[in-house]
């Protein structure tokens, strides 16, 4: 069978793609459909959904645009999800693999490392690296990225160490390659399966990660997120529901579309694993 | 006596982590834009020159690098975690004042997840094959998805200010002066909402760890021998399947401790919890980092000492595990 019919075998993923396709979709569009910065005043404050024609999501507690808000902060959440994703995988993948081949001592040292940065709680630590660093989205990037590179390097050592005996890369030694040929060209392109299906969902923890320090005030002040959204309007929950409500159904729904993504990506890629599902 | 140095080695490990942290913290503040003790000082004292001088006296921002690290250090050792200018106490005081609501929202969540995580797991392995099955997992993935806070919020949205129920947010009902039972029934009544959105994410995480190692344990030899002397199924599922696939539960519960500090950060903060994760929300609006990075510490510690009880809990459930492993 191929990747592809692999992947549509679970509907559930499917499903994922098309809502995920959805979302990118609105992110590439914001631009064109809102070209009007979202923070901008556009009519009275807390129109609901309908009320008025031309704001079918309704404004905000500044009379802001939900719906412009939405759109762009589809493009914010993807793209930091995305971003802080590949730059923990440039983290994470080089300290694995370096662990997992040399072994010995070097193994040591890095797994305590990585190991130092598993203890320390996840979030707490993103809250205060983009405090202390003040929110851009560079800082919110860096922190997410930092906060979740451990479990890539775990799993990347794990491959490195099952696969670094194999017959193949004994004789790729026996021909005298370098150490980073037989690293980079010989072991790493077999241990990436796993690592996309994990990338995927990474992508998705990222987005409640960056929602979550959006919705703690801790978002770029320029940029809308959907976060922000939600943490502006909590303390208007009672009077506007649906200010609360839209966004985070928009959240649910992309990270759900991930995890779905995710779950038909590893049907895809590691068939071999009759998995228990 | 393997225990005793068990749990020495283990300490010693949770020492150098703390340590780690402390270092941390204090190249954070001089990494942060700007003057360590205009940082420090969470920019109170920006009109106030003999303010920031004093701060500067304090810390010793005069004197070289590592003597500065020496005194942060030795200060901490000492269980000086500085002074939170903003609110005039002492950090440590602070942070205690708010520590005990903070591991009563974060037990109840636990054993809350525990509880329902392992019983719906379970009854999602045992019907792997039927839509109720499915049904467990489809909703599990659900709440695995939905934003904590968001959950929080909607939580208070239904049962406080829809149907009125339960209360909305802080730890007792203010002014009414209970005492005794009923302050304890009233704390419990402002307890179920926090503590079921907290809990509800570990518990999909529950849910899909103890199905996927159920289903795996099931498979085995001796299941297989189980089943051909004849047992009856609900024996088999109860004592051989559930009691060894609730030992990798155990060891995600642990590393799910730092995920659900910082989950206590998004509930308290919603529901008015008068929790650490309360104030670490305060600091940050008040720009308090002195007490921020306090808070962070005191985060840590609560992870390392859950990750510990977790340990030994292991070993008690599964004698084969010798302390060559740790």
């Amino acid at each position: 069978m191929s990747f592809f019919k692999r992947f549509a075998q679970n509907r559930g993923a499917l499903v994922g793609l098309v809502i995920l396709g959805l979302v990118v979709l609105l992110a590439i569009c914001a631009p064109f459909l809102y070209p009007d910065s979202p923070w901008r005043m556009v009519q009275r404050p807390f129109l609901a959904p309908g009320e008025v024609a031309g704001f079918p999501l309704g404004t905000d507690t500044m009379g802001r645009d939900v719906a412009a808000g939405l759109a762009h902060g589809a493009w914010v959440s993807l793209l930091i999800g995305l971003i802080s994703t590949v730059v923990a995988l440039a983290i994470g993948v080089p300290l694995g693999a370096l662990a997992g081949y040399f072994g010995g001592r070097i193994d040591d040292a890095l797994m305590r490392f990585t190991e130092f940065f598993q203890t320390i709680p996840n979030f707490a630590l993103a809250i205060v690296l983009v405090a202390i660093m003040e929110p851009t989205t560079f800082s919110i990037v860096l922190a997410i990225a930092i906060v979740s590179w451990p479990p890539v390097a775990r799993l990347v050592r794990g491959e490195f160490l099952s696969i670094k005996h194999r017959e193949y890369v004994e004789a790729a030694r026996l021909v005298g390659q370098t150490h980073r040929d037989i690293i980079i060209k010989q072991i790493l392109p077999n241990t990436m399966s796993p690592v996309i299906v994990l990338a995927s969902l990474m992508v998705a923890t990222a987005i409640l990660l960056e929602s979550s320090l959006s919705f703690l005030g801790l978002g770029d002040p320029d940029t809308m997120s959907w976060g922000y959204m939600i943490g502006a309007a909590r303390t208007v929950m009672r009077q506007a529901w649906w200010l609360s409500v839209i966004p985070g159904v928009a959240i649910l729904l992309t990270v759900l579309a991930l995890n779905l993504v995710g779950e038909g990506l590893d049907d895809a890629l590691n068939p071999q694993l009759a998995r228990a599902r | 006596m393997p225990y005793v140095s068990l749990i020495l080695s283990r300490i010693g490990k949770a020492v150098i982590v703390l340590l780690a942290i402390l270092v941390f913290n204090f190249f954070l503040i001089h990494a942060a834009p700007g003057d360590p003790a205009a940082v420090m000082a969470g920019e109170a004292g920006a009109t106030d020159q003999q303010f920031l001088e004093d701060l500067r006296e304090r810390f010793g921002l005069d004197q070289s690098l590592p003597v500065q690290l020496w005194r942060y250090m030795s200060g901490v050792v000492q269980l000086d975690f500085g002074y939170s200018y903003r609110r005039q106490m002492p950090v440590l005081d602070l942070i205690l004042a708010r520590l005990p609501a903070t591991l009563l929202l974060t037990g109840a969540a636990f054993v809350i997840s525990l509880t329902f995580g392992i019983i719906a797991g379970t009854l999602a392995a045992m019907r792997a094959k039927r839509p109720s099955g499915s049904i467990i997992m489809g909703l599990s993935l659900l709440f695995y998805a939905t934003p904590l806070y968001w959950v929080a919020m909607m939580a208070v949205l239904v049962f406080s200010v829809m149907l009125d129920w339960l209360p909305a947010y802080g730890y007792s009902t203010v002014g009414a002066g209970y005492t005794g039972l009923t302050h304890v029934g009233d704390v419990a009544m402002h307890l179920i909402l926090p503590a079921l959105t907290l809990g509800l994410f570990f518990m999909a995480v529950y849910t899909r760890m103890t199905r996927t190692s159920m289903l795996s344990i099931s498979q085995q030899d001796f299941v297989k021998t189980a089943r051909a002397k004849g047992l009856a199924p609900g024996v088999i599922q109860r004592r051989h399947i559930l009691r060894n696939a609730l030992l990798p539960i155990i060891t995600l519960a642990g590393l799910q401790a730092g995920q659900m500090v910082g989950g206590a950060v998004l509930t308290e903060t919603v529901f008015a919890w008068p929790g650490i994760g309360r104030l670490m929300y305060e600091s940050l609006m008040q720009r308090d980092y002195n007490l921020l990075l306090g808070i962070f510490f005191f985060c840590a510690l609560l992870v390392i000492l859950f990750n510990m009880f977790t340990d030994v809990i292991y070993r008690l459930a599964d004698p084969r595990i010798k302390q060559s492993a740790a």
